[in-house]
């Protein structure tokens, strides 16, 4: 199986220019970007994928201990860029990708150039004075909520979304197939994502950074993009006039703007 | 108001009845707020404009602290609030509508209410997304018969583990006592190729087939093969009560008409009333004189053994008149002798053999089918002659419902 086929990556926008990869975090898949491609689609070859696990990955490829850390999933973003053998990308990584990035670009310094971090967090638990937002116990709700919408899963979207990277027409087909996740891999990635704490890997960042952040976020709250923007020096943050996690979705001209502004200026 | 509604039979559904008057009765409005489910418009940023009276009262709110100061995922537990934002909101960006999601909501008395929410997009005549539309309903019986779906599901999930371990615990101990109850390996005599087989019709269930052979002295070697009535424990303790039975009475005076005798009185005595216990049994004795074989043996009631020659035929060795052993205190047994020269081979088998089916029709084997496959391969030692019997058995797939015992004694043809 070919890596651009397990992480289902799809190239597109510009033929020539600087790299973008998008890379979505937890819940959904590549779809995410979908609100901001058209914007950055005509100076940029785009680069989408879904990790292992997600989308229309190949499921088959997914286990358990490589995608346990966050390793796992920049070993996913470092080998989809070599093997469409980037040089000097910019890595748009969302929530928890946004540090799945800084981990690639600490492997894989000659592949990715400059990060832009959309609604990171470093650590969405409370602890010693950081605050993340979140409590442990906070998380373990998170996975039943996940279990609770879980009930049709194996029955009817297993067999439909699993193994079928030919087919994609089968995964059309389905009411929230964006977000569907064989609910065992779910849990799996978002104890990973929840549970991590990366606040130390930031100070590897050496590359230009944006933060993008947005005025109100239920999951990063601003105190955090200003924690992540201390601790990435030389860091640029942009606090958005949006509400919610996906600015991405809910402004995604504004998203856009933010990146297409950094990568004209402070991406070099 | 109908005066005459009382009267008429008919007023209910003619559109005339007193019900039917309340419902015209009933404003769009009064219905939104007492609906029975729970209504709630949001800003796109997700704060709340509008909120139905059903919906309050499940949260035990008012509406001066809901609109226009609570977002709907302020309303989630901390958990959902997080499905929310990674689930949720995305999809119904992307697809303008969600359907059945469930989440939980926080009520102002504190316990949290299960709920299934559908959310619409309402878009402006440019396209752009306006607000959202919710609909709210109580699923707290659904959750809980969810939860004991769940709990159902993983408790059979576990029960399923562990029958699987006790079936592979049962599987290994059948087959240890289906071993004890056969020769580990056939003894190597000078001048005398032996082979025997045991063919398992289910791993699951003990058979009742069993053969044994044994030196009795430096020329004279003991053997017999059977096969007990019905299956499982207690034709495996039938069978081992048999086995030592026949070998110590071999051992003893190896005769083979007596030692079936022997094997007849030990069951009638250990079988009685009404769970009789018999089986069928072929025994024998052979010598070796020379560059032959002399062979004396006795059946009661066993398919007639078969022999096949140097000379390429083969041919049943006829016990007829032997009758089932244990059955009868005066049974009789039939002995037949026989030798065997260089390139003879003498074949003991049980009826899982003759009496597996065959063919579209499923017909039985049968005996002139196995005259003929020997013949076919005759010459054959005993080795070659089992090898290629066994091929048959695996040949006959799901045709061969039984066990199947197969023992073969021969003379290796001289070079």
């Amino acid at each position: 199986m070919s890596i651009l086929r397990r992480n289902n990556v799809r190239v597109t926008g510009a033929a020539t220019g600087r790299p973008v990869v998008l890379v979505h975090g937890f819940g959904c898949d590549q779809n995410m970007w979908r609100l901001v491609e058209p914007f950055l689609a005509e100076d940029h070859p785009l680069v989408l994928f879904d990790y292992v696990g997600a989308g229309r990955s190949d499921l088959s490829a997914w286990r358990e201990d490589r995608y346990s850390s966050l390793d796992g999933y920049a070993r996913d973003l470092v080998e989809v860029c070599e093997e469409l053998d980037l040089r000097d990308a910019i890595v748009v990584g969302h929530s928890v990708s946004a540090m799945t990035g800084v981990l690639a670009a600490a492997a894989a310094p000659e592949r990715i150039g400059a990060l832009v971090m959309v609604c990171p967090s470093p650590r969405y638990i409370d602890e010693d004075g950081y605050r993340g937002g979140f409590s442990a116990e906070d998380i373990d709700e998170l996975l039943e909520s996940l279990e609770s919408n879980y009930l049709g899963w194996s029955a009817t979207m297993a067999p439909l979304i699993m193994g079928n990277p030919d087919r994609p027409e089968l995964g059309e087909e389905l009411t929230n197939s964006f977000c569907a996740t064989d609910p065992d891999i779910a849990r799996v990635f978002a104890r990973t994502t929840f549970l991590s704490d990366s606040r130390k890997d930031l100070e590897t960042v050496t590359v230009p950074t944006l933060i993008l952040e947005c005025e109100q976020d239920a999951i990063a709250p601003r105190e955090v993009g200003a924690y992540v923007h201390a601790a990435v020096e030389g860091s640029e943050l942009v606090t958005l006039d949006a509400v919610g996690h996906c600015p991405q979705l809910s402004a995604p001209e504004a998203t856009a703007s933010a990146i297409r502004a950094f990568l004209s200026s402070g991406a070099r | 108001m109908n005066p005459g509604a009382a009267d008429d039979p008919d007023a209910e559904t003619t559109g005339t009845g007193p019900a039917f008057s309340a419902l015209l009765e009933d404003s769009a409005e009064d219905l939104y707020e007492s609906a029975p489910c729970g209504y709630l418009s949001t800003l796109m940023d997700g704060t709340i404009a509008k909120i139905n009276a059903t919906l309050l009262g499940w949260l035990g709110l008012s509406r001066e602290e809901v609109v226009g100061r609570k977002r709907f995922s302020d309303l989630l537990t901390v958990g959902g609030r997080l499905y929310h934002e990674t689930h949720f909101a995305p999809l119904l960006r992307m697809q303008g509508h969600l359907g059945g999601v469930a989440l939980e909501m926080r009520t102002a008395a504190g316990p949290r209410l299960p709920v299934l929410v559908t959310s619409t997009l309402k878009r402006g005549s440019d396209g752009e997304p306006l607000l959202i539309r919710t609909t709210v309903f109580d699923a707290t019986d659904r959750r809980a018969y969810e939860q004991e779906l769940l709990r159902a599901r993983r408790a059979a999930e576990e029960a399923r583990e562990q029958a699987e371990a006790d079936r592979a615990q049962l599987r290994e101990a059948l087959a240890v006592l289906q071993r004890s109850l056969l020769p580990d390996t056939l003894p190597d005599l000078p001048g005398v190729e032996t082979a025997g087989y045991y063919h398992t019709a289910s791993p699951m269930e003990l058979g009742g087939d069993f053969y044994d052979l044994f030196a009795l002295d430096d020329t004279r070697t003991a053997f017999f093969l059977g096969d007990v009535c019905g299956k499982g424990p207690q034709a495996a303790a039938l069978t081992s009560l048999t086995r030592y039975t026949l070998r110590a009475a071999m051992i003893q005076d190896a005769d083979p008409v007596d030692d079936l005798r022997t094997l007849n009185k030990a069951l009638m005595a250990r079988y009685t009333g009404d769970d009789p216990r018999y089986c069928t049994a072929v025994a024998g004795v052979f010598e070796r004189v020379g560059d032959t074989l002399e062979i004396r043996l006795a059946s009661g009631g066993h398919p007639p053994a078969l022999i096949l020659r140097a000379d390429g035929t083969a041919e049943f060795l006829s016990t007829l008149g032997g009758m089932l052993v244990g059955v009868l205190p005066t049974a009789q047994f039939v002995e037949v002798s026989t030798v065997l020269g260089p390139g003879d081979t003498l074949l003991l088998y049980t009826d899982g053999l003759t009496e597996a089916r065959v063919g579209p029709d499923r017909e039985l084997y049968g005996y002139d089918a196995l005259r003929s496959f020997a013949a076919a391969r005759a010459p054959a030692g005993g080795r070659a002659l089992v090898d290629a019997l066994t091929g048959l058995l695996s040949d006959f797939g799901d045709g061969l419902d039984d066990d199947t015992a197969l023992l073969a004694i021969g003379v290796p043809a001289t070079a």
